[in-house]
């Protein structure tokens, strides 16, 4: 296994080692950008890992994650969801319990932060579901910036609740017409308004995907929800779960929970990507289990493409792991063999999102449902006394019109 | 055999004339089609051509060329099609340098070396990937260097001078400085500015520099043809094609008034 890779940075939070100085997991990541993004990247670069060492920096992030975030999210033991399922026990890291809903502000707050330590007055986003979108209009209002969120026309059409409390929230949401028309075209959309707008405007990807060093700075925004799992974990439970369960859409909420067990080779990592309507339709978006390395926004990693090499259109019945790519630090996870991926389909995540709902009293996300359908397999493998940590990374309220309609019930 | 790029800058460069690289799309606005655009480029003028590598995420181009991608990949055009367009142009045409420009992703696709092997034997000169900077470049640069071809590289306004070293270790045929900071096509540029930045980077580059991204007249060709060794024109060309897509007699005529235009504003100001 070549988990151990040399350490190129004393980051404490980097405690795999990686990314190396060029930005790299093993073959995976790096900065494929025009020249032109080249001078931007290093500057935030040069910020990130100024302000990720600076105590004062740090302590106001935690601030900020306990006061305005809520946090530390609970991690919850769902007693009734471990008797049905009959195995181990389930506990779920409840990031649906943060403001705004989900895990995305974690990483909001952080590169907001950053964005005011660098001066800039205004920040872009991409968005799919309109989590990481909102998350960000979220921020920009209280630190007074400027907000320009770019959602593909598609996802606007499915989430409109999410673009309604962005433009609530004092933000600009552009609909992108090109290519088809979701979360991918809009991240292609926002490379064009930062490379055009450099010199005032702050880019927060979402994700764990992108150009160095946003894959290392979003994990590192989002491995809060790890470490206090971890820390949970021992005070509840008394030692480490047995295993880890996390959706992969890009895959920050996976790497936030996975990154601070990497080195504890007992707890066993799960990925679960979208697979749609099945990974044998086509119909998917699960990259790292039915696609290859390629280069796409800015970062080596697996994709879903054509042999031609042109990216290829993704399903999922969630918005937010409709996406053609992945964090290139889960390539590396899944070569290395330390993380394994698997695929739920839409079917298997809507019976999850029900079973949640009616037997803990909690609405998952869509996402988020897709982990908790790959536990209700996995559970009933294990023993009573063994333990799953889900992620939560979100709660289910933006989905209850798509569950409807599903349904065939109008709201 | 010397590389054409080289013996066409030369040769203009002895004349005293700025070379004019024109840009297209492969496949646009239909695949047969852009075999007699590239052939009218060159009787109106063009000095080089840069043929474009539809693909399905041009991140660092403006809608204009973002809507040629997606106009050819319908038309069901592949790199695989581009290098066969190359080699039917060097049937009638064996001396106008061809440059293909592009994303990384589709030649990685079709691996570096199997890529790198056809390009050379289609009659490819140069090679433009728009998302591999210095820093990602050795492996399909020494790939390149091995079959002779150009890897050209892109400089940019915020540029540091450590930068225009870095691409100086990797970089051939000439050097394309953007002259704006956006994507291609954008709002016209500031000639005064582009001239100054130049003679900068002139200290530090001995390859010929070609200026792009945002030209959009024979006005706006003129003003920098003084500064530069080549200016590039591309989005104004698309916008002629896709005005004209219907009517292929039209486009090919108004392709060639406008890139005539554009050689005559290129040589009249520098024998100014």
């Amino acid at each position: 296994m070549s988990a151990k890779v040399t350490a190129s940075t004393s980051d404490p939070q980097s405690d795999a080692g990686l990314p190396d100085a060029s930005g790299h997991f093993g073959i995976y990541g790096g900065k494929f950008v025009a020249e032109t993004l080249m001078g931007p990247l290093a500057e935030l670069e040069d910020a990130y890992l100024t302000c990720i060492r600076d105590p004062e920096f740090l302590a106001e992030f935690d601030h900020d994650l306990q006061h305005y975030v809520g946090r530390p999210s609970p991690l919850y033991h769902a007693k009734r969801l471990s008797d049905e399922l009959g195995g181990a026990q389930v506990y779920l890291k409840r990031e649906d319990l943060n403001h705004t809903g989900a895990h995305k502000i974690n990483n909001t707050i952080g590169q907001a932060l950053l964005a005011r330590h660098m001066g800039k007055q205004r920040v872009i986003a991409e968005t799919g579901a309109g989590q990481h979108g909102v998350a960000t209009a979220t921020v920009a209002a209280r630190f007074g910036m400027q907000c320009v969120v770019y959602m593909g026309a598609e996802d606007i059409q499915r989430q409109s609740p999410n673009v309604f409390r962005m433009k609530l929230l004092g933000a600009e949401v552009v609909p992108v017409d090109s290519g088809s028309r979701t979360l991918k075209d809009a991240l292609n959309e926002a490379l064009r308004d930062w490379v055009s707008n450099v010199d005032d405007t702050f880019y927060i990807i979402g994700t764990v995907a992108g150009p160095h060093p946003y894959p290392a700075m979003v994990r590192d925004f989002q491995c809060v929800i790890g470490r206090e799992a971890r820390r949970q974990s021992l005070e509840q439970i008394g030692r480490l779960p047995d295993a880890l369960v996390a959706c992969v859409g890009g895959g920050s909420n996976a790497i936030g929970l996975f990154h601070p067990f990497i080195d504890d080779s007992d707890v066993q990592l799960i990925g679960v990507e979208a697979g749609g309507d099945g990974v044998e339709t086509g119909r998917h978006s699960a990259p790292l289990n039915a696609g290859r390395p390629g280069i796409l926004h800015g970062n080596r990693t697996y994709l879903m493409q054509d042999d031609d090499g042109q990216i290829v259109p993704t399903h999922s019945v969630s918005a937010g792991l409709d996406y053609p790519g992945v964090g290139p630090e889960h390539a590396w996870l899944k070569d290395n063999g330390r993380a394994e991926y698997v695929c739920i389909n839409d079917d298997a995540a809507i019976a999850a999102f029900h079973q949640l709902t009616r037997v803990e009293g909690i609405i998952p996300a869509l996402e988020s449902s897709h982990a908790l359908a790959y536990v209700n397999k996995l559970a009933p493998t294990m023993t009573r006394e063994q333990t799953i940590v889900v992620n939560l990374s979100g709660r289910g309220d933006k989905d209850v019109q798509t569950v409807a309609a599903l349904s065939g019930i109008t709201l | 055999m010397t590389n054409r790029l080289d013996c066409c800058f030369s040769d203009l460069n002895d004349a005293g004339r700025c070379a004019l690289v024109t840009y297209v799309t492969a496949g646009d606005p239909e695949t047969a089609a852009t075999l007699s655009i590239m052939h009218t480029l060159v009787a109106a003028g063009a000095d080089v051509i840069e043929l474009g590598v539809p693909f399905s995420d041009p991140m660092a181009d403006g809608p204009t060329i973002q809507r040629a991608s997606e106009r050819a990949l319908a038309n069901g055009m592949s790199l695989t099609g581009v290098l066969d367009l190359v080699r039917e142009f060097r049937n009638d045409n064996q001396t106008v340098p061809i440059v293909l420009m592009g994303y990384l992703n589709p030649i990685e696709a079709m691996g570096y070396v199997n890529f790198v092997g056809q390009a050379a034997s289609a009659g490819v000169d140069g090679v433009l990937i728009v998302d591999v900077p210095p820093e990602e470049a050795a492996d399909i640069n020494s790939q390149l260097v091995a079959n002779k071809l150009k890897q050209i590289f892109l400089v940019a306004p915020n540029s540091s001078p450590n930068r225009i070293e870095d691409v100086c270790k990797f970089a051939s045929g000439f050097v394309y400085y953007v002259s704006v900071k956006g994507v291609t096509g954008s709002k016209s540029i500031d000639a005064d500015e582009v001239s100054a930045r130049i003679k900068q980077f002139r200290q530090r580059l001995s390859l010929p520099i070609g200026v792009g991204f945002g030209i959009k007249s024979p006005e706006a060709a003129a003003a920098i043809a003084c500064a530069g060794d080549a200016v590039i024109v591309g989005s104004a060309i698309i916008e002629i094609i896709e005005r004209h897509a219907s009517d292929r007699q039209t486009m090919l005529d108004h392709i060639k008034s406008f890139v005539g235009q554009l050689r005559v504003a290129l040589d009249t100001a520098r024998a100014a």
